[in-house]
């Protein structure tokens, strides 16, 4: 297989693990990331990784209930055996990780410890203080840097993947490399391989401020859409419930302090001015542990967001704003400990100190279960995936596959804290072997003509020329630019598509976003040099993103129901007679056009059930419950 | 109807416009100079927000026009280590720098310049693929076999964690190499393995030596740090500690690493294995 080559775009946990899994096979690895891949945006992550564990299944937890709260906090949209595989593979990964070095907190007698997390009732999420996203990509990177060392990877770090140069049409369909650009030298080359993984991540720059990285804008997955690869389930979009909004994006407050005992309340008089210290219990509203006497502030995301939301717009948010309070003050110095990560970043960035005053938090887009559509191959029982069957995890694009957040696989209408750095890893080392027997299986694309390659990059210069020089006959405005588009898109689709949505309000949103269009057919960039820029690189984002926004305000509107992270205020109820299905989405590259269609979702293991997380009624004004919740 | 805006957690200051005086660079070799852009700054407004806003109104404070300047970022919360750069003459990041803090009062100026240990790739963007090359002279990763399913890994007391995950929680971003004075400019990357390699590096080299796997690779981690460019060049300024954005106890592991090399050392020289 000495001539054979696998390209991985993605540096994050998903393009690691994947990564590592593929040069393992023989086989060697191009490894493209706009980024150090150390830097990349799984750093971010914080509160931890579930798995089942020996602790938990003694209290009658398994793996197979870890798949049910998966299923069951998707809101029943994902289909059932990628999730039955990777919520089974769980344990390995941990223990791999654990092999890897990865810090994870431990207990007094040295085994791994474990804190709740939101959508469960048992501790099953193993974590390294709160900055446990940073420390697993460190393992994964170490990984890689040491295969880099022996020759098995070439990394090609500061280039951005402009394209997949695909051959041949329909089933026979093939992707044969790719175009990318070197984001110091600005050149434009092609690189051929026998199999591309994709592993991009999510897309919270198109909603302008998010939890992201500034690297997410979901250009590569829209790069992809654009060139005939589907996107799935795009309309899901998870808004985090706890975040603290900044000048430049929004700072994630990790679950893991609600899961180390962290309380979100409101005062119950409306603009109570008193400092929360001062205000007594009995006056406190804690609406998500009266509303969810079973599951408290760790009800999954949407809803508690939702609450929040609620709660916000009712008017009984803090001082009448737009924030409520996230409280770990009442929690001992040594719970407090296991969260410095976050806390660190409270106090830097809003000047005051989390142990001594509860946080003000607020929602803010987090992350996308929706993304490129993937096929799956499931054992006969439909109880798992066919280990190494090359289908698994692949576009409809023959060779192309798509790992981690940029696929839409494993989280249905809303994700589970701490199951993303889970499905980035699963995909990496389950279906990067599916990647490596692909490419045993199937002829080399060695016979690949020349010219494909070549039109593929001039078809990308002549795109950077015309942004570089402006419109054909002039008439760009000078005082515009892909910035200020940005920032417009961003907050309109902030606006009318995120905690609640409407058929009005998306409708104008997609006025807004043809307007934007418009403008950025006009655009002409201030800075035309070749060497290190920026502007380029981020106007050439901005034209993708405004592709995905408009397919995201599109299948949103198409989806006349509600469900899981998808509130729709003039649909609702989940509407599974219609709406069970995933959404797919087909860009027609010659009319320029959005084809929507539907499939059904792979229910063959859990039957539907309705999801409501026991919730009962509680206002502000309702009186306060005598119990206190139990605190872990 | 429309999703909420967040509501400002921190008004500690109304808005106004401060200056931001920033030294451009077009490229490797060219020469540099300064510009000076006039911003109005939100309540909560950081470096980061700031550049941003420059890049979307790209017009100096003496009303020419020029380029959006180019920056090095990436989580915007201090734990990935892109966006290091010398501010008001301090090698720090960007994103965790507040325009409160450091320009309190109506016009004040604020200097950004990139850091000067690296070669500038253009304006405040440096390359640092050295401090990254450095993490492969010393082997920083543990050597397991393979990636398919073994077991779990060792058990480890918590207070080995605790001093593990401190000293893991380095992101690269380059604020000790920045402040040491043995640790210069070097452009030819045929010489980065004979030139000092850096607190960042000798720190990881502590971190998997202390891995009951990752120790498995400790004589050649010595060996490394025993030769030219290893932790005698260290020159005990101490500014490392003092920079790191993320405490980590680097003079703790310059002499814990100082120590382990003269025991391998004199190990080696009786011909005994470590």
């Amino acid at each position: 297989m000495a001539d054979k080559r696998v390209i991985v775009v993605g540096g994050g946990l998903a393009g690691l693990a994947a990564t590592v899994r593929i040069t393992e096979s023989g086989l060697p690895v191009d490894l493209f990331s706009v980024v150090p891949v150390k830097r990349s945006h799984s750093v971010c992550a914080q509160g931890g990784i579930n798995a089942c564990n020996e602790v938990a299944r003694q209290q009658g937890y398994s793996e197979y209930e870890h798949f049910d709260e998966t299923i069951y906090g998707g809101d029943f949209l994902a289909d059932q055996p990628p999730v039955f595989e990777m919520t089974h593979f769980a344990p390995k990964i941990i223990d791999l990780l654990d092999r890897m070095g990865v810090p994870f907190n431990r207990t007094p007698e040295g085994f791994r410890d474990l804190r709740l997390f939101g959508g469960s009732l048992y501790k099953r999420t193993h974590f390294a203080g709160a900055t446990t996203g940073q420390q697993l990509l460190y393992a994964l990177d170490e990984q890689v840097r040491r295969r880099e060392d022996e020759g098995r990877v070439t990394k090609y770090e500061h280039w951005e993947f402009l394209r997949p140069i695909i051959e041949g049409q329909g089933d026979q369909a093939r992707c044969v490399g790719i175009v990318a650009q070197d984001l110091r030298t600005m050149q434009i080359r092609a690189f051929r391989a026998e199999a591309v993984v994709m592993a991009t991540g999510g897309c919270g720059l198109v909603f302008g401020k998010s939890t992201n990285s500034i690297v997410c804008t979901g250009a590569a997955a829209a790069r992809c859409y654009r060139h005939g690869v589907w996107y799935a389930n795009g309309e899901f979009i998870q808004v985090h419930p706890t975040a603290i909004p900044g000048a430049d994006k929004c700072r994630l407050m990790s679950e893991s302090a609600r899961g180390e005992g962290g309380r979100v309340w409101v005062p119950r008089r409306q603009s109570d001015t008193r400092h929360p210290n001062d205000i007594p219990a009995g006056e406190r509203w804690y609406f998500l542990e009266e509303k969810y006497p079973k599951y408290g502030n760790l009800v999954p995301r949407d809803i508690a967001t939702r609450e929040i939301f609620k709660v916000c717009m009712d008017g009984m948010g803090v001082g009448g704003g737009n924030q409520v309070y996230l409280d770990l003050t009442h929690l001992p110095a040594s719970t407090l400990h296991k969260l410095d990560g976050i806390l660190e970043i409270y106090s830097k960035f809003v000047g005051d100190d989390p142990h001594k005053v509860p946080m003000k938090i607020f929602p803010a887009v987090h992350y996308s279960m929706g993304g490129l559509w993937t096929r799956h191959v499931p054992k006969a029982d439909h109880r798992g995936l066919e280990p190494g069957n090359p289908g698994q995890m692949m576009t409809n694009i023959g060779g192309l596959y798509a790992f981690g957040e940029v696929n839409f696989a494993y989280h249905g209408a809303n994700r589970l804290g701490a199951n993303a750095l889970l499905s980035c890893i699963f995909d990496g080392l389950f279906c990067g072997q599916s990647v490596a027997n692909f490419v045993r299986d199937n002829a080399p694309t060695g016979a690949t003509p020349q010219a494909l390659l070549d039109a593929a990059v001039a078809d990308e210069s002549a795109r950077q020329d015309r942004l570089i020089r402006g419109p054909e006959g002039g008439g760009s405005d000078p005082n515009d630019n892909a910035y200020l588009i940005a920032r417009e898109m961003g907050e309109e689709m902030t606006a009318a598509s995120t905690v609640v949505k409407t058929a009005a309000r998306l409708q104008q949103a997609l006025t807004k976003i043809a307007a934007l269009k418009a403008r950025y057919a006009r655009l002409r960039l201030d800075d035309t040099a070749m060497w290190t820029n920026q502007s380029l690189a981020f106007a050439r984002a901005t034209g993708d993103m405004l592709l995905l926004a408009e397919s995201i305000l599109l299948t949103g509107l198409a989806r006349k129901e509600s469900r899981g992270s998808h509130y729709r205020e003039d649909f609702p109820d989940r509407n599974d007679a219609d709406f069970l299905r995933t959404s797919v989405s087909k860009f027609d590259a010659a009319g320029g056009t959005h084809q929507l269609s539907y499939q059904e979702v792979d229910t063959a293991l859990v039957k539907p059930r309705v999801r409501n997380y026991g919730k009962v009624e509680s206002t502000a004004k309702s009186a306060a419950p005598a119990r206190q919740p139990a605190l872990t | 109807m429309n999703n909420g805006t967040p509501t400002a957690s921190k008004p500690r200051s109304a808005a106004r416009s401060i200056t931001v005086r920033i030294k451009r660079c077009d490229g490797p070799g060219k020469p540099a100079r300064f510009e000076s852009f006039k911003v109005p700054v939100e309540p909560g407004a950081n470096i980061i927000s700031v550049l941003q806003w420059i890049a979307a109104h790209p017009t100096t404070d003496g009303g020419q026009r020029t380029t959006p300047p180019v920056w090095d970022s990436g989580c915007l919360e201090e734990v990935c280590g892109a966006c290091t750069m010398v501010i008001n003459g301090k090698v720090r990041q960007s994103c965790s720098a507040l325009i409160d803090d450091l320009a309190p009062a109506e016009g004040d100026t604020i200097t950004l310049e990139p850091m000067t240990k690296f070669p500038v790739m253009r304006d405040l963007m440096v390359d640092r693929s050295r401090l990254f090359h450095n993490l492969r002279r010393v082997k920083a990763w543990v050597p397991i076999d393979g990636t398919y399913n073994q077991g779990s890994g060792p058990r480890e007391s918590p207070e080995k964690q605790e001093v593990r995950y401190t000293l893991s929680t380095c992101m690269s971003c380059g604020c000790c190499l920045e402040a040491c004075p043995q640790f210069t400019p070097e452009p030819d990357p045929a010489a980065w393995n004979t030139s000092f390699i850096g607190a960042h590096a000798i720190s990881q080299a502590r971190l998997f030596n202390l891995h009951d796997t990752g120790k498995e690779l400790a004589t050649q981690r010595l060996d490394a740090l025993s030769g030219p460019g290893g932790v005698s060049d260290c020159g005990n300024a101490q500014n490392c500690v003092k920079v790191c954005p993320k405490k980590i106890p680097l003079t703790e592991s310059i002499a814990a690493m100082g120590r382990a090399v003269t025991l391998h050392g004199v190990k080696r020289f009786f011909g005994v294995k470590d």
